[in-house]
């Protein structure tokens, strides 16, 4: 890579006006060490928490080159998760839309149901290893909730749950699933009642019990080091895929999908890809009612950089900073910020991101459900509907790998509400 | 001289301490704010720091984020907060007054809009909760170019290498965060910060303020034995939540609040 070439990766508004395709990623290699992604991540907390911040880096820099810590966590995930999962041919949705062939990673087969466990597997050693003997999380739909009480559980850590009131309501199956597994479920009536809030209140309670709790962020934001150590948990799913697919058709995909709240999942399959520029990654935000009607999800597709949660990235927020209020069907989606990450992957060009409504998404839940026997979560149902309107206008040649990153079971009954169905 | 270097100053030589206090611009209403904070001024209030109000105050306690809600439910917007303060200084030029909130408030205005800003108004210092020094450069330069401080804050888990490095970025006063927690935490360990505050003496000659956990004389007293300045925040800001049904006795009401503390610190 140029020396010019490095200067546009770090300038991505320079970048962002040159030709597209000609800068080359060989050398990717984000964040620096202070958590920047070009102007985005970095640390934005109280005082009180850089100590804990500081710790938490330094300790996962050292176990991230620790063979042994490496082997505990393949041998938690072939055994407790259950990976890898498969790289799944979905032949009857391809033959349906009749364009590129469709293949499914199947993340809604890891225990307990989604991608999330596969960060919590990694947090929870780490807090073991730091002498934590307490883990907080914030969850929105309540899979990474599950996924942290899943992990406390089997550890033998005491586990807090901070969850927005209104999810509470709109995902009671998650909040018994966490009740069951010993976790106390706290309900965030502050702000906007949602994930947003259920984060700052578990920022106030790691501030306050700082010395004996570990704060499991949920996906790919917050401040440094969070974005990168959630990516590299997250990352198993990219590098699986790059092998099943190697495998399975000799090449790697053409279009990578999957559906962006804080970007987990997404960043997960992307990351190992990055490096290749023929793999096209397309991030599927929530359109709630549609970007005109401001009532959304998706601060990629219709945000402005400012700071949130410890980190810079893309927000949706009014005039004077304020944020807004978001809304999304999805309730794992419904988050006004973003990791950082897919801030700067947007800013380079690199990843394509764009926004598809609660009806399109529900559209696409509907149709997997009839044609593959998956019932996807409503989130990846974003990621879904993209590829129902884009793979017919592909070559059958051409291959998209779709992030399944969750199933559908938890969002039943908001499915059957919105189809005037009573359970 | 800075006015908040004058009234630490004036403080210090009388073998005292300054009483700073917090309230949020706009809570319950923004016609009592500078009402308030003249009232704050007359009862022997040093330092007014002025809350901007925003939608995630993720370091507050539950009093001063009802406070927060309270305000945003008028809209109070960083230009009104501005603008309050340019009301104040029609009357007082004495007080200094610092502003107090969340970067994105200011990110969203621009960074010299505000420094520019905040100088006209008669702003004497800025403390952003969620802007550690290493990612103050630019709004740092921007405010020092027009005669504002940034307000660094030092905790409990602050070692001594980084409060070192900290105190080389401060200026103003340095506002020592006495424990862990949201603001309007209890359990203030009133030993434990006075020695932490001897050790911060020796790494710098700025004024060392407390706050977190000062909620009435006796609490006030103990830490005005030895820090420069006492900082009062949530308490006030609860007082004025219970009387957002009569606005009109707010600024009285403040009044009282802050004489008992001056009073309490005064015979300390």
């Amino acid at each position: 890579m140029s020396r010019e070439d490095v200067v546009a990766l770090q300038q991505p508004q320079a970048q962002s006006s040159a030709a597209g395709g000609m800068v080359s990623y060989a050398d990717y290699n984000f964040p620096d060490e202070r958590g920047h992604f070009g102007r985005f991540g970095g640390r934005f907390v109280a005082e009180t928490l850089t100590h804990a911040l500081d710790d938490l880096d330094r300790v996962y820099r050292a176990l991230k080159a620790d063979p042994e810590f490496q082997r505990r966590i393949d041998r938690d995930l072939a055994e407790f998760v259950g990976r890898p999962s498969p790289l799944y041919l979905a032949e009857r949705l391809t033959r349906e839309l009749g364009g590129a062939k469709i293949y499914l990673k199947r993340e809604d087969l890891n225990h307990t149901g989604a991608h999330k466990v596969n960060n919590t597997i990694g947090q929870a050693l780490l807090a073991q290893h730091m002498g934590k003997r307490r883990i907080i999380a914030e969850t929105g739909a309540g899979q990474h909730g599950v996924a942290s009480a899943t992990v406390a559980a089997r550890l033998g850590m005491e586990c807090v749950v901070y969850m927005g009131a209104e999810d509470v309501e709109r995902q009671s199956l998650n909040v018994y699933r966490m009740k069951l597994l010993g976790a106390r479920v706290v309900a965030v009536e502050s702000g906007s009642r949602t994930l947003k809030d259920a984060m700052n209140e578990a920022m106030r309670d790691w501030v306050t019990n700082v010395d004996d709790t570990h704060y499991i962020i949920g996906t790919v934001a917050g401040p440094h080091p969070y974005p990168a150590l959630v990516r590299d948990f997250q990352a198993v799913i990219g590098r699986e895929t790059r092998e099943q697919c190697l495998a399975a058709e000799g090449r790697l995909p053409d279009v990578l999908v999957a559906c962006v709240g804080g970007g987990s999942n997404a960043l997960g399959l992307f990351h190992p890809f990055i490096r290749d520029p023929g793999v096209r990654m397309i991030g599927v935000e929530a359109g709630g009612d549609g970007i005109a009607t401001g009532r959304h999800a998706a601060p990629l597709c219709a945000g402005v950089p400012g700071v949130l949660h410890g980190n810079r990235t893309y927000l949706m927020e009014d005039e004077d900073g304020q944020i807004i209020a978001t809304h999304s069907i999805s309730a794992g989606l419904d988050y006004p910020g973003v990791g950082p990450e897919h801030a700067f992957l947007k800013d380079l060009g690199r990843a394509e991101y764009v926004a598809v409504t609660d009806d399109e998404a529900l559209r696409a839940f509907h149709h997997l459900t009839r044609t593959e026997g998956i019932m996807p979560a409503l989130e990846t149902s974003h990621a879904l509907a993209w590829v129902m309107t884009h793979a017919p206008q592909m070559d059958p040649r051409q291959i998209i790998v779709v992030n399944l990153s969750g199933r559908g079971d938890k969002d039943i009954m908001t499915v059957a509400r919105h189809d005037g169905i009573e359970l | 001289m800075s006015r908040l270097a004058l009234r630490f100053g004036e403080r210090i030589a009388a073998d005292s301490s300054a009483l700073v206090t917090y309230l949020v611009a706009g809570d319950p209403a923004p016609a009592v704010t500078v009402p308030a904070m003249h009232a704050l001024a007359g009862a022997g209030v040093d330092v007014i720091e002025l809350g901007i109000p925003f939608s995630d105050p993720e370091a507050e306690g539950a009093d001063i984020q009802a406070g927060c809600e309270r305000a945003l439910l008028h809209k109070v917007r960083l230009r009104d907060v501005l603008d309050m303060v340019v009301t104040f200084r029609e009357r007082d030029t004495r007080t200094a007054v610092v502003l107090m909130g969340y970067l994105n408030s200011v990110e969203a205005m621009g960074y010299q809009r505000f420094a520019d800003a905040a100088a006209e108004a008669g702003v004497d210092g800025v403390i952003l909760v969620n802007l550690p020094p290493e990612e103050a450069d630019d709004l740092r330069q921007a405010l020092h170019g027009r005669g504002v401080d940034l307000i660094f804050l030092l905790a409990p888990t602050t070692t001594d290498e980084r409060a070192r490095h900290v105190l080389s970025q401060a200026s103003g006063f340095v506002y020592y965060v006495s424990l862990k927690g949201p603001t309007g935490s209890a359990n203030l360990d009133v030993d434990g910060v006075r020695s932490r505050l001897d050790e911060l003496r020796a790494m710098t000659s700025l004024p060392l303020a407390v706050g977190f956990g000062i909620r009435d004389g006796g609490t006030a007293q103990a830490v005005a034995g030895f820090a420069d300045g006492v900082v009062v925040g949530s308490a006030l800001v609860r007082r004025m939540g219970e009387l957002a049904a009569q606005p009109d006795a707010i600024p009285a009401a403040a009044a009282a609040f802050a004489s008992e503390l001056r009073a309490a610190m005064d015979a300390a």
